[in-house]
């Protein structure tokens, strides 16, 4: 099954923890030089999809390709290739910035002659050169992340593995955080991030969205938001909250969330005249409807939509 | 050429965090120290002013000389005057005295026959340090007339049949010394790279199992033979303890022993999941070394159970190495079984680490 074409390729991945399955039968075709997200809630199996990607857990079940080579058993091969973000910060804490960069040029042996110039560049591109002598444990969560990053595309890696990078950072640092992302892309790399932030997954290229270890859906984000198994509904009334646990309790709404005075409604799939239907809900209960309109889905649509099947379900069989 | 680089480089970060940490930076140095002064002056601390209680049945001139050669030598007090042995066992038991010094009315004569002591010393050998003193005691009080004859006094010792010395000590405090230091800084310094998520980044980078584990024993066998050293000048210096075998032998012992420990402490660090527990198996092991390898209770005197479990400590086979060499002068080859258990033990601990050390979170 050897493709060069793909990054990544997975079939059937499957891990077990014990008798909780942490990662169920997921397929994967992620391409080079791009940025490629998985979505999920805590506990969805993102982390342990990665960590089995590069190696540092054995599947229970199911074939892995990682840049043509077969993991777990060519797992030592693919090390030099790919560099790899910890969810928690993981280089030394009592070493100084430097130090930390010079051990990992060290373990990567990065050639002697090229060192110095790589260590310098690097340090320029992600703003590290005034830090160099700063104990890293006296970092802000910026600065951390920023040298992580660093750390990770010292030895010019291939495939990037990012775990969840940025719950530490302020959205200033990271927007500049994703601006380097997309600069690595440029130069070929392929990424792989995984996040539960909304705006994060939006700016991958594509996305993979996982609910309890299973694969829900697939896409770029406009495709997802275009395919989105649901309706939304925006709206507009006086009394939002009442209104929201009326809409709540029918079986054809999957969710409702409330946005300022605006009412999101996510409605199933098959019901025809969706606007119509919730305000006539809504007015039925004897509350003032100013507007009802179809909208388009947000990214948050479509996660909720995907994460909450068996709402859908257990609703269709009560009624 | 890489594989070297790489060990280099976790070697020195090692030394570098090490240097960082004031309390473990310490505790090379001055756990050592601490130790060797505790153990060697409590052991030591006896040589002067014993209690003493005398009964002088004979009562002649020389045997009260006899009594005053030994008030001078001021290794004894003497504070009773009794009339028996009885009353001197007596004062022995209620504690007042250390040591008794029988002598019997026939003294004189006794001293003339080469078969049997002229008196007896009575000592208190519940506490061992008394024991010591008084062994010295009764070999000064030689007099050198008599000097192929037995000792003036016979020693009788109560409560404690065995006797030790602080020069029995010193070479087993190396023992103890690194058996602490040594499993626990390695165990820790794996360990503590778990808690702390360094090790699952480094298990992704091109860095082998072998090259992690010689990188993090290095420093150590570093350390650990500063510690040796250590306490073997300070026990020369302070205590006077002889090197009767070869410097160098000596030291291959403790190279050998250094390197056990380490493997030991690799082993640990495969089992115990944080700090707190790598600790706990370190003191499990370092309890029975204490205990049981000879250092603190004589080896043949315990139980067969307790000398099987003896056995296994590589602290055990250290005591009888290092005693051979420092006390007796005997040389590697006469103690060539004990190195083989060693090194027996090395292998195994260290074929355990390697083969539970994944580079895996599995």
């Amino acid at each position: 099954m050897s493709n060069t074409e793909l990054a990544v390729m997975t079939r059937g991945l499957t891990r077990d923890f014990g008798s909780l399955r942490a990662v169920d039968d997921v397929d994967l075709e992620i391409p080079r030089a791009r940025i490629y997200g998985f979505l999920g809630p805590n506990g969805s199996g993102k982390s342990t999809t990665i960590r089995m990607l590069c190696g540092l857990l054995t599947p229970s079940k199911g074939e892995v390709e990682v840049l043509g080579l077969k993991i777990p058993a060519e797992a030592e091969a693919l090390r030099q290739k790919v560099g790899y973000m910890t969810q928690k910060f993981s280089l030394y804490d009592d070493l100084t910035v430097r130090e930390n960069l010079d051990f990992m040029a060290d373990i990567y042996a990065l050639p002697r002659a090229s060192k110095k110039g790589r260590l310098d560049e690097t340090c320029d591109r992600y703003r590290l050169a005034s830090l160099l002598k700063q104990r890293t444990g006296t970092l802000s969560g910026g600065q951390k992340q920023r040298l992580a990053l660093a750390a990770a595309m010292l030895h010019e890696p291939e495939l990037l593995f990012l775990d969840e990078p940025t719950s530490a950072v302020d959205p200033e640092n990271r927007r500049a955080f994703w601006e380097s992302l997309f600069d690595l892309v440029d130069l070929g790399t392929t990424i792989l991030v995984s996040t539960h932030y909304m705006d994060e997954a939006e700016r991958c290229h594509a996305l993979a969205i996982l609910d309890r270890g299973r694969l829900v859906a697939e896409g770029t984000p406009e495709q997802l938001a275009d395919d989105i198994p649901a309706q939304v509904v925006l709206l507009q009334t006086g009394q939002p909250r009442r209104a929201g646990k009326i809409l709540h309790d029918a079986h054809w709404v999957i969710s409702v969330a409330q946005i300022g005075n605006l009412l999101r409604v996510l409605v199933k799939q098959d019901l025809a005249d969706a606007d119509v239907a919730v305000a006539d809900r809504v007015s039925k209960a004897g509350l003032g409807v100013v507007d009802s309109r179809v909208g388009r889905a947000s990214l948050e649509d479509v996660f909720v939509a995907a994460t909450q099947p068996e709402r859908a379900q257990r609703q269709e069989t009560a009624a | 050429m890489n594989s070297l680089r790489r060990i280099r480089a976790v070697a020195a970060k090692e030394i570098r965090q090490l240097r960082r940490d004031r309390l473990s930076f310490g505790m090379i140095v001055g756990l050592p120290i601490m130790q060797l002064l505790l153990f060697g002056y409590a052991i030591n601390m006896d040589v002067r002013h014993l209690t003493a209680g005398v009964a002088d049945l004979a009562e002649t001139t020389a045997s009260r000389e006899y009594v005053q050669d030994l008030a001078h030598s001021q290794v004894i007090d003497i504070r009773y005057q009794v009339g028996s042995a009885q009353a001197l066992e007596e004062l022995l038991r209620e504690g007042r005295i250390s040591v008794g010094i029988f002598l019997p009315p026939d003294f004189e004569r006794r001293l003339q026959q080469p078969d049997r002591a002229a008196g007896q010393l009575l000592i208190d050998g519940s506490d061992t340090v008394v024991q010591g003193a008084a062994t010295r005691l009764a070999g000064t009080a030689r007099t050198s007339p008599y000097n192929d004859r037995p000792p003036t006094l016979e020693i009788r010792t109560y409560f404690n049949p065995e006797r030790r010395s602080p020069v029995n000590t010193v070479p087993g405090l190396i023992g103890i010394i690194l058996t602490m230091t040594m499993t626990l800084f390695t165990a820790v310094a794996i360990v503590r790279e778990r808690e702390r998520g360094n090790l699952e980044l480094l298990i992704t980078t091109p860095i082998g199992v072998g090259e992690l584990m010689i990188a993090k024993i290095l420093p150590y066998i570093g350390i650990g033979l500063l510690q040796a050293t250590l306490v073997l000048l300070l026990g020369d210096w302070l205590f006077r303890v002889p090197l009767l075998g070869s410097l160098l032998d000596a030291y291959v012992v403790i190279l050998l022993f250094i390197i056990a420990n380490l493997a030991l402490g690799l082993m640990i660090s495969t089992l115990a999941s944080n700090q707190f527990q790598a600790m706990q198996m370190t003191f499990f092991i370092l309890l029975p070394s204490i205990l049981l390898s000879g250092f603190m209770f004589p080896f043949d005197g315990m139980p067969q159970a307790a000398q099987w479990i003896a056995e296994v400590l590589p602290m055990t086979h250290f005591m009888r190495l290092i005693r051979g060499v420092v006390l007796r002068g005997a040389d590697l080859w006469e103690l060539r079984g004990e190195l083989a258990a060693l090194g027996l033990f090395l292998v195994i601990s260290l074929g355990v680490a390697v083969s539970r050390f994944r580079k895996t979170l599995d």
